[in-house]
């Protein structure tokens, strides 16, 4: 009999995104490029049911989610969401699944699903706190980010491209993966130079995936710079600044 | 092939798997922003899209829609064979005919038509790229009705731009995203200059640069925006010019900048009642004049030595007066009516958020100048040490172009970048090649042919510069185009009017269409005003029972809804089936620092029976003979499209492409065609770019390096003068022709509108439609923002993208809501002066307090596109076309105005005012409905499963 998954003793490298929310339009672009991408790669298709019908749905490894946020004292904010596996270290979605079909890689801290191990008993879905699993409707077996496998190590891309189709076709450049075991990392300092989060950390699966907030917005009453030369309050008469303006320029 | 198997002991993972076979690299059609794609091939299908790294525009990076090609490419609703009417019109119901046939017919009815009456064809495209081969074929078969989309788009951002400044936003340039130290972004729906714009916001926030984001909603750019400005829509034009008071009040404008670039000390002839009041002052060579400040004479402009006077009075030779366009300038804008206080009711926007955004804007301006140490050479041959930089940058597209008031807003914009002197400018906004192309060498828009059989003697589009220029009959008010365009309706209408064509060849006003031949342009559905309206006026018969718009040939490569109303329909391929040239000649791509042009090509072969429309339109060239279609020996002159891109020569030694010309591809520019040129685009990843000498990278108005290099390199015939234009003289010969004090001068009737609009400095007058009745009967503003993730109507058959944007709620404040009792997901009838439309409501704080909005042309009609007739698309998708006419309200003067700017006759679609109360929806749909009509193409699957065959 299956036993529940274990996870792997704590690795040092562990390979994630980190996305800037300050920078996030919400255009969709990393979304539509993961489906594109990896609805051709690993765990491959990534079906669509009633795909021109009244009701299409399809299987997604990252989406984006809109917010409207209204503080009390400034105008209303709208804040881009995009949501993925997140590669926790503490996995619930592992040790939860009853075939191992769920694993997190010791070597880079992926977590990935064995489809032929996968039964579709959903389990790993009800046990994310992000809802980061999606059954695929036609395969039946459950779908998740892979952090792009096929392609990090892809020894048949040029090196620039082996990163994840999310962060190779981001045009705002809110989207970098890297390594989040080792502190010198660039995807490390970012978190570290913008108070980059974790995502509910009160779920304790310590992911993997870093957040950066949005900065702090202008509010409209925001004080006025001083202007370089107060020079309207010795205007005399018509312009009288254009007169000194000419002189200045001989 | 495996190289490697990774993973913990039993978990072996392909990691390296095989890609693809082939990658070949072309422009994307997903939008119109024509990013370089990297298309990886594998078993002869699409296996991968992604952005190609070396390409000028969009680097590598690629959106949603460019990544969606796939299901683009292999949609359901492609149309695979030439059809030929067989029902009603608008039924749907067709029959397959070859391509024999349909060239033979199509040959046939415009044959006829140009031996009897040329201008009885409508030639009109809508998002083509291909315009200077459609504008070239139009102009040989002598109609004078062709253009493209322009005119509902943004028309009057383009010609406000070349009126003033010779350039404008998206192609004409770009923001100095590496120097500027503040921006400013108004209106821009979130597809526009799509990945550039992102690219460019990216950077300035690496920066730390601020932007700021004037825009009724704050979805998209305005989200990630450090400041938004919930601007009322259809005034910005009075918050740009609140902001020029401020600068001007505190002299906080770049003096030497106006002297040197623009025509602020020219002398306008102060002289009441004369014919020539308000024009420039000019010697007898027709030079303007200035008011010299040490001799106190008037002399010529631009003469050596001469320091021009900015204000004053001038005494002419002949004894009258004149004064300098800045002293007019200034004491217009200084007019407590411009101040920040006076415009805010009106604009929503506070006094005290104006005057700080002014004094940021005059800080970054005049206190962080940037200067760049490259000597460079004015056209008067003075040599400048470096490049002083006004590093505040703009950039604004339909959200302030599309009123009714959207020129003298434009203007507006670009007369406050000129004042602070940033155009061409380090850190400002930058022209990219080959722009700056001031009106002094853009064509005049060209009549008729002289007789049936003939071609016009040049471009139909262009640039008038006065009244003597307009396409009149020769009765002086009846316009010769079906679109009226150049006519007293809409003079500078440089990109026609599209929105006017169906309605005016349906009343006959000024005559009746036989033949409506159109492409790319949905015009059955979210390309028109009054939506169902123009679907009635495609179908209605005269009392013989004959269509009153004799007959629509339409070319597409989708089952859109036009489709069904056309009697002959020309399958197009998708856009990686095709060769295509992204043209310098047409919608150039350019950046700052290169000129640059680029290619589609087939990729992928069709597996359909369907042909390049380009191609197709070469076909008919021949069999119609039209000039430069056919060789010496009858044959077809060109091939094909790739044929045509290849050989084709505008002007000796210039062609569509220019890179690789000459017999061996040494040439850029100019140069003989050659023959390998197609080959050398795809070597190189189906793009040319050469880089601009540094030297001639900015003040490109007057740097002589950048002349020089233009004109050699074939984007420019001539060194020519580029006088920014602060004070606009054709505007002000309209006005003269109005007060009937030059000729020819417009009908009574529109003598008011002429006079009141055509300001030769910019002025803000309200949007016609509510203009009056604000707080009234239609208290609110209804418009759309486009989503990043969907390009007009062309999305909704993409199985991917329409799981993003499947249906369209109208997103309400909440105030409005609290006030109609609406809750989320409410149904809402939403009433204009046209009439009404049932759609669901969201609530929403992040739009201004008297505006709704939703996405736009997500709605769609059932039976159309291969979607399932009860798509969500269907019943939860709107348009609000519905309740937008393409006409105002009757004023009781007995006319019925286009619903368009009076000046360039762009379609004022951000106009629309609303009320909005609570509706029953027991069905849970939108109205109006349509019956479904029959689909053109076969059932659509089920189950979208792509890709499974290469799962390893």
């Amino acid at each position: 009999m299956d036993v529940v998954t274990s996870l792997p003793a704590p690795g040092q490298k562990r390979l994630g995104l980190v996305i800037d929310l300050d920078i996030c339009v919400g255009c969709h672009a990393c979304a539509v490029n993961c489906k594109e991408w990896n609805t051709g790669g690993h765990g491959a298709p990534l079906a669509d049911i009633d795909a021109y019908g009244a009701r299409p749905e399809g299987t997604w490894l990252n989406r984006i989610h809109t917010f409207e946020v209204t503080p009390k004292d400034a105008p209303a904010q709208i804040v881009h969401f995009p949501k993925s596996c997140l590669h926790c270290q503490d996995a619930p979605c592992v040790t939860v699944c009853p075939t191992g079909a769920s694993y997190k890689r010791a070597e880079d801290g992926i977590v990935l699903v064995e489809e032929d191990r996968c039964i579709g008993c959903g389990l790993c879905a009800w046990a994310c706190p992000y809802g980061a699993r999606e059954m695929d409707p036609v395969a039946r077996v459950m779908k998740k980010c892979t952090l792009c496998i096929d392609r990090i190590y892809n020894e048949h891309l040029p090196q620039i491209d082996r990163v994840p189709a999310c962060v190779r076709t981001c045009p705002a450049h809110a989207r970098h993966f890297g390594d989040l075991g080792d502190p010198d990392s660039e995807v490390s300092r970012k978190v570290a130079a913008r108070g980059g989060y974790d995502l509910m950390p009160q779920a304790g699966t310590r992911p993997v995936n870093k957040y950066l907030p949005p900065r702090p917005k202008t509010r409209p009453d925001r004080p006025a710079p001083q202007l370089p030369q107060a020079e309207a309050g010795e205007a005399t008469g018509f312009l009288g600044w254009l007169d000194r303006a000419l002189e200045r320029l001989g | 092939m495996a190289a490697g198997l990774r993973g913990s002991g039993d978990r072996p993972v392909e990691t390296s798997p095989h890609v693809s076979d082939e990658v070949r690299r072309t422009t994307c059609y997903m939008c119109a922003c024509r990013c370089g794609i990297n298309v990886h091939l594998r078993d002869g299908k699409v296996r991968y899209i992604e952005g190609n790294r070396d390409h000028p525009v969009n680097r590598g990076v690629l959106c949603a829609k460019g990544s969606a090609g796939i299901m683009q490419h292999y949609s359901p609703a492609r149309l695979s064979k030439p059809l030929l009417r067989t029902g009603e019109r608008g039924s749907g119901q067709f029959r397959e005919i070859e391509w024999e046939e349909a060239l033979a017919l199509a040959a046939d009815w415009l044959g006829e038509v140009r031996r009897r009456d040329p201008k009885k064809l409508a030639f009109f495209t809508g998002r083509d790229q291909s315009q200077s081969l459609t504008s070239w074929w139009a102009q040989q078969y002598g109609t004078p009705n062709y253009a493209a989309h322009g005119g509902f788009c943004s028309v009057n951002m383009a010609a406000a731009g070349i009126y003033t400044f010779g350039g404008a936003f998206w192609e004409f340039g770009a923001v100095d995203w590496e120097l500027t130290r503040l921006f400013l972004i108004f209106g821009v729906a979130e597809d526009h200059d799509s990945n550039p714009i992102k690219l460019g916001l990216s950077r300035l926030k690496e920066r730390g640069v601020r932007t700021i984001a004037v825009n009724p909603v704050r979805t998209g750019y305005s989200a990630v925006a450090d400041e938004w400005v919930a601007i009322t829509p259809g005034t910005d034009g009075l918050f740009v010019l609140a902001i020029v008071h401020e600068l001007i009040k505190a002299g906080q404008v770049d003096v030497d900048y106006l002297l040197r670039y623009t025509n602020a000390a020219w002398l306008v002839i102060d002289d009441q009642g004369a014919a020539d009041h308000g024009l420039f002052a000019r010697d007898g060579d027709g030079r303007p004049l200035v008011l010299d400040r040490t001799s106190g004479k008037v002399v010529a402009a631009g003469e050596a030595g001469v320091r021009p006077h900015l204000k004053g009075r001038a005494v002419l030779a002949d004894g009258r007066g004149a004064v300098p366009v800045f002293e007019l300038l200034a004491r217009q804008y200084l007019d407590p009516g411009n101040s920040p206080e006076a415009t805010a009711s009106v604009t929503g926007v506070s006094a005290e958020q104006t005057r700080r955004i002014a004094a940021e804007i005059a800080r970054a301006a005049f206190a962080e100048e940037v200067v760049i140490d490259q000597p460079w050479t004015d056209l008067n041959g003075e040599r400048h040490d470096r490049m002083i930089g006004r590093p505040v940058s703009f950039h604004a597209m339909r959200g302030i172009s599309a009123h009714s008031n959207g020129f003298q807003t434009c203007r507006a914009l670009h007369l406050l970048q000129i004042l602070i002197g940033s155009i061409d400018t380090p850190g400002g906004f930058r022209f990219e090649p080959p722009y700056p192309r001031p009106i002094a060498i853009q064509p005049r828009p060209h009549r008729k042919a002289s007789e049936p059989g003939r071609p016009l003697s040049g471009p139909h589009l262009g640039f008038p510069e006065g009244p003597h220029d307009l396409l009149l009959e020769a009765d002086g008010a009846t316009p010769v185009r079906i679109d009226k365009a150049f006519s007293w309706d809409a003079p500078l209408a440089a990109h026609g009017l599209m929105h006017m064509v169906i309605a005016n060849a349906h009343t006959r006003d000024p005559y009746g269409i036989d033949v409506l031949f159109l492409y790319m342009a949905n015009m059955a559905w979210n390309s028109s005003m009054n939506t169902a309206g123009v679907m009635k006026m495609l179908a209605d018969k005269d009392a013989n029972g004959d269509y009153l718009i004799g007959k629509i040939i339409y070319s597409d490569a989708y089952d859109s809804e036009m489709v069904a109303y056309a009697d002959l329909v020309l399958p197009d391929t998708t856009y990686l089936e095709r060769h295509d040239c992204i043209s310098l000649l047409d919608r150039p791509i350019g950046e700052p620092d290169s000129m640059a042009d680029a290619i589609r090509w087939p990729v992928v072969t069709p597996d359909r029976d369907v042909r390049a429309f380009q191609s197709v339109l070469l076909d008919l060239g021949h069999r119609l003979a039209l000039p430069g279609m056919t060789a010496e020996d009858g044959g077809p002159r060109y091939r094909d499209y790739a044929d045509y891109i290849v050989r084709h020569e505008r002007r000796p030694g210039i062609g569509p492409l220019a890179g690789w010309r000459g017999a061996n591809g040494e040439k850029t520019g100019r140069g003989e065609p050659n023959p390998d040129q197609l080959s050398r685009y795809i070597e190189h990843g189906g793009f040319f770019e050469k880089a601009v000498p540094a030297e001639a990278r900015y003040y490109r108005h007057a740097n002589r390096a950048w002349q020089e290099w233009a004109v050699e390199h074939g984007l420019q015939e001539r060194v020519v003068d580029n006088v920014f234009q602060l004070y606009l003289e054709p505007l002000r010969k309209f006005q003269l022709a109005a007060e009937g004090r030059i000729e020819p001068s417009p009908p009574p009737s529109h003598r008011a509108r002429i006079a009141r609009c055509f300001t030769p400095l910019p002025t803000w007058y309200p949007p016609f439609e509510g203009g009056a009745d604000a707080g009234g009967e239609y208290p609110f503003h209804a418009i759309t923002q486009r989503p990043a993730a969907m390009y007009h109507s062309w999305g909704s058959q993409n199985a991917w993208l329409r799981q993003i944007h499947g249906h369209s709620p109208l997103f309400v404040p909440s105030a409005i809501c609290e006030a109609a009792g609406l809750k989320d997901d409410d149904w809402a009838w939403l009433t204009s002066a046209h009439g009404r439309i049932r759609v669901q409501v969201r609530r929403s704080e992040a739009v201004n307090a008297k505006t709704m909005w939703t996405w736009n042309a997500i709605g769609k009609r059932g039976g159309a596109w291969a979607l399932a007739p009860d798509a969500p698309e269907v019943r939860r998708g709107f348009l609000l076309n519905h309740i937008i006419s393409e006409l105002l309200p009757a004023k009781g003067d007995g006319m019925r105005w286009s619903n368009s700017d009076p000046i360039t006759g762009q379609a004022a679609w951000f106009d629309l005012r609303v009320r909005i109360e609570k509706a029953a929806a027991p069905d849970a749909v939108v109205l109006p409905q349509f019956a479904p009509r029959q689909s053109a193409v076969p059932p659509a699957p089920a189950t979208v499963a792509y890709g499974g065959e290469w799962t390893s």
